[in-house]
């Protein structure tokens, strides 16, 4: 008698097992083709036909449009200034919560869970008082010295950056703080015995290690802050344009299918692209193990 | 050391700053709803319900929060179920094209609402689906979904499944041996996707503009009208009930798994 008779007994049904275990994704995986990837995918195809047949006269009439690229720069320049302050303000934040201990750990995680965990509406709300010319941020900034007199902040791009940066921050700071967190602090002990200065420390290995959390962090914020539309209905009106603005009117208002689709369908291609270059990002900095 | 005492100082105050900005507009929010004064001026002259008060006169409101809270309820029920089965399956099971499979199932997350809402609002109109609350459902699912699959799959990812073998041998049938070991292990990742995801649905503005109907309004879609009609301090009381709800909510969650788990949603 050998053991290999065995072995393969064992092995076999657990292969088959295996196998089935794939169906379990059957439910959710056609849930999400339905009313998920059809849709949008339909969407495409009334993007590209005109009058029943198959046309690009509706993107080379919007990409012709002046009009157009101030929208489209409009969204990508407050989405990129947005993200920018979340990552300068939010990197910060994930080092002080990882170091903090105690009460005062609890204390930064609420403060980052909570407002994270509030409706949308109601912090955009808030930031159209807390914006006013009469409003806190002002009155901050006037106690502070930075300012001799109130700046106009509501209905202006600052005061929308400044909103949406708020209210992403915790998107930013929770994906930096899970890398963080897992850094051995050995790391850049080691490198201070080599005789690396706090900069080069910082830059050759912290860094580095932090990059997947970034990485996330700016995907996450970038993305939200490209697709927002209550933030700058909000804290900027009508008279500001950015791609979502312009989805939800042509739907909603003007009942431009045509115009609609295609704007959706350009809305839809930046947010494609920060997955996938999110994606490959990650996989170029996935710490080797 | 300056330059690393300097590094401190700027990170702490950071910190601080950002934690003073991120909880000013609740603040805010509770104040104002207690102002006596009509306009958003602080600190108030005086204190008053009278806003709460309102909310009792408004006909669409309390309506809008049954819709809100049983759609949240309802697409959160039906994620944990399908976000489970898909976990287990995406963690265990081998086959081709699991990575982009598992991209997927995450990606309605970042994808913009209002196009996913256009989106599937032509589709059920073009097959004839009118209904609003059953609309709604549909959409609330897809948002809600990639939280359950993606928290289920990175508990499952550190589960241990020998921990089954174990109890079968023990004398556990399959189901019982699964049922006992695996739902202790992902109970928490239950409970803050569920949690975070009941969070979504009942805060989600993009997909549900598309859904509604005249009588069929969600909480987010009401309040945005309010605002844009008559902004009054009535929309601070609500928001600050919102507040409340979730501050309550998160307490009972930080006692059951502890903020820190609730920091990986």
């Amino acid at each position: 008698m050998s053991v290999a008779p065995v072995a393969v007994t064992a092995i076999a049904p657990r292969r088959a097992a295996v196998d089935r275990v794939a169906w379990l994704a059957l439910p959710g995986v056609a849930y999400l083709a339905v009313g998920f990837a059809v849709p949008l995918a339909l969407l495409l195809v009334t993007s590209v036909t005109r009058d029943g047949r198959l046309s690009v006269a509706g993107y080379a009439q919007f990409l012709a449009d002046p009009f157009s690229w101030t929208v489209i720069l409009n969204t990508l320049r407050v989405a990129f200034l947005t993200t920018v302050v979340c990552l300068l303000a939010g990197y910060p934040v994930a080092f002080a919560l990882a170091r903090a201990r105690g009460p005062l750990q609890g204390v930064l995680l609420a403060a980052l869970i909570l407002p994270l965990s509030v409706g949308v509406v109601v912090k955009a709300f808030a930031w159209t008082i807390l914006l006013r010319t009469d409003g806190l941020v002002n009155r901050a900034l006037l106690v502070s010295g930075l300012v001799d007199t109130p700046l106009r902040l509501l209905f202006t791009e600052p005061g929308l950056v400044l909103g949406a940066a708020n209210v992403f921050l915790p998107f930013m700071v929770l994906p930096v703080f899970s890398v963080v967190k897992l850094i051995d602090p050995r790391l850049t002990e080691a490198a201070a015995t080599l005789g690396a200065g706090p900069l080069r420390r910082f830059v050759r290995v912290t860094l580095p290690l932090t990059m997947p959390g970034v990485i996330a962090g700016v995907a996450f914020v970038f993305s939200m802050s490209v697709s927002m539309y209550v933030i700058p209905t909000l804290l900027m009106g009508d008279r500001f344009k950015t791609l979502s603005i312009l989805v939800a009117r042509s739907f909603l208002f003007m009942r431009d299918r045509s115009l609609g689709s295609t704007v959706s369908v350009v809305l839809l291609a930046i947010a494609i692209a920060v997955v996938v270059t999110s994606a490959l990002l990650a996989r170029r900095w996935q710490p080797e193990r | 050391m300056p330059l690393e005492r300097a590094t401190l100082v700027v990170v702490w105050t950071v910190t601080a700053l950002v934690v003073l900005a991120l909880l000013a507009p609740l603040v805010v929010t509770l104040v104002v709803s207690l102002s006596a004064s009509s306009v958003f001026n602080l600190p108030p002259p005086a204190l008053s319900f009278r806003w709460y008060e309102r909310t009792l006169t408004l006909r669409e409101l309390w309506p809008a929060v049954r819709l809100s809270v049983a759609l949240a309820l309802v697409s959160t029920a039906v994620s944990l179920v399908l976000g489970t089965l898909c976990a287990i399956a995406l963690t265990r099971a081998s086959f081709p094209g699991k990575t982009t499979l598992t991209t997927f199932m995450v990606s309605p997350l970042m994808m913009p609402g209002l196009v996913v809402g256009v989106a599937l609002l032509s589709m059920l109109r073009e097959l004839g689906l009118r209904d609003a609350w059953a609309s709604l459902l549909i959409g609330h699912v897809v948002i809600t979904l990639p939280y359950v699959t993606r928290t289920v799959l990175a508990s499952l990812s550190l589960f241990d499944f020998t921990l089954i073998d174990a109890a079968r041998t023990l004398g556990y049938s399959p189901a019982r041996a699964l049922v006992k070991v695996m739902v202790p292990v992902l109970a928490p990742a239950f409970l803050t996707s569920g949690l975070f995801a009941f969070l979504a649905s009942l805060d989600n503005y993009p997909i549900s503009i598309f859904l509604v109907d005249a009588r069929n309004k969600t909480l987010p879609t009401l309040m945005l009208q309010y605002l844009e009609e008559n902004p009054d301090p009535t929309i601070a009381a609500i928001s600050s009930g919102l507040i409340v709800f979730t501050i309550v909510v998160l307490l009972v969650a930080d006692r059951l798994v502890g903020l820190r788990r609730l920091a990986e949603f």
